[in-house]
């Protein structure tokens, strides 16, 4: 039985597409066959992060605009070839594309994935519609910050209205040090606010910033992120999954398991 | 950050919060400024049919309370109405 999820926000760059690039490599590494959608038509993004932008022939709307086949668009990843990337148009816009087209495509692609992923683009407009309109269910993304959060609990509000019950959602970037001192909200805190089922929270890692520079997605790497987002990849398969304790840092005893594992 | 703030309970995560709190609250309501006033006066208009109140001191403001079906929390109208006198007797005379 096949999924379709969208990654969503509200507001830009709180890790949308990072989320769903390494979700996507997480649910591959679990032996699913994966399909990433980039719906950010125009701003064309999860290409890069996957590393895959040299290899994009045909896009999303090449295909709903039927100038192409669907597996001629597809691209396959580097490492896992049960990941796909749809790559999105970089040189139209949000209105090439309608809801009913993208609901039309996206069931196209339930028979041959167990996830279809939807990267979304910021804002409640046009593209949010379109990402949102062929979704089972939804993961929004936010930080521990007032203006993300706020936006979150619109989303999250649009998200019901339009009759995705299933939310859950990741708290991107959080800074344990700075919880500790009082000076950022904690995990708690953030679901006590938007009262919405908690599927993992990804601690602010420059490990991110490496493998997006690298355009190779750390899920399941050693570092902390890296675990967090294997962590989801399995919950959102359904398996029970403990939340991992954020605060251990590369103390003595990691640094000394980590000498043993490079070698 | 000064030398007693550092002493203060209200560290910037808690600030962050309770502004978070009050700006859904609104945000989830929907409501305008202009609305409320609305509403706070055609409440004051009707209640002062039955008793005196203290026009000055009403207060409405909209909140969070657990549903009763026990489906998280739904948005709630709260009026804080100060009651001068108890009107008594008919009050269409």
């Amino acid at each position: 039985m096949s999924e379709v999820i969208v990654i969503t926000s509200g507001k830009g760059g709180v890790g949308k597409t990072t989320t769903s690039a390494n979700l996507g490599t997480g649910l591959a590494m679990l032996n699913k066959k994966v399909v990433l959608i980039d719906t950010d038509i125009g701003l064309r993004n999860l290409d890069v992060v996957m590393g895959l932008e040299n290899r994009i022939v045909y896009n999303l709307v090449d295909v709903i605009e039927g100038s192409c086949r669907m597996s001629q668009a597809l691209i396959k990843d580097k490492r896992y070839p049960n990941l796909q990337l749809l790559p999105s148009a970089q040189t139209r816009d949000k209105s090439s594309v309608s809801p009913e087209q993208m609901k039309k495509l996206i069931d196209s692609l339930r028979e041959e994935f167990d996830y279809v992923l939807l990267d979304c683009p910021a804002g409640i407009e046009q593209g949010f519609k379109n990402a949102i309109a062929g979704a089972d269910r939804a993961i929004v993304v936010t930080t521990p910050e007032v203006s993300a959060i706020r936006d979150a609990d619109r989303i999250i509000g649009l998200l019901e209205a339009n009759e995705i019950h299933r939310i859950d959602l990741i708290i991107n970037r959080i800074r344990m040090d700075m919880v500790k001192r009082g000076d950022m909200m904690s995990i708690e805190d953030v679901i006590d606010i938007l009262a919405v089922h908690l599927i993992g929270a990804v601690p602010d890692d420059e490990h991110i910033v490496i493998a997006t520079n690298q355009g190779e997605p750390l899920t399941g790497s050693d570092c902390m992120a890296g675990q967090a987002y294997m962590n989801i990849a399995r919950r959102v398969t359904g398996e029970e999954v403990p939340m991992m304790d954020l605060n251990v840092k590369d103390g003595f005893f990691s640094r000394l398991a980590g000498l043993f594992k490079k070698k | 950050m000064g030398f007693f703030d550092f002493f203060s309970k209200n560290k910037s995560g808690n600030v962050a919060k309770d502004r978070l709190k009050l700006l859904l609250v609104s945000d989830r309501a929907n409501c305008s400024p202009e609305m409320m006033e609305a509403i706070k006066n055609d409440i004051i208009k009707v209640i002062s049919k039955y008793m005196d109140v203290d026009t000055e001191a009403l207060d409405i403001q909209i909140t969070q309370t657990e549903s009763e079906g026990g489906n998280g929390s739904v948005p709630a109208l709260f009026a804080n109405i100060p009651i001068k006198d108890i009107k008594t007797g008919n009050p269409n005379r």
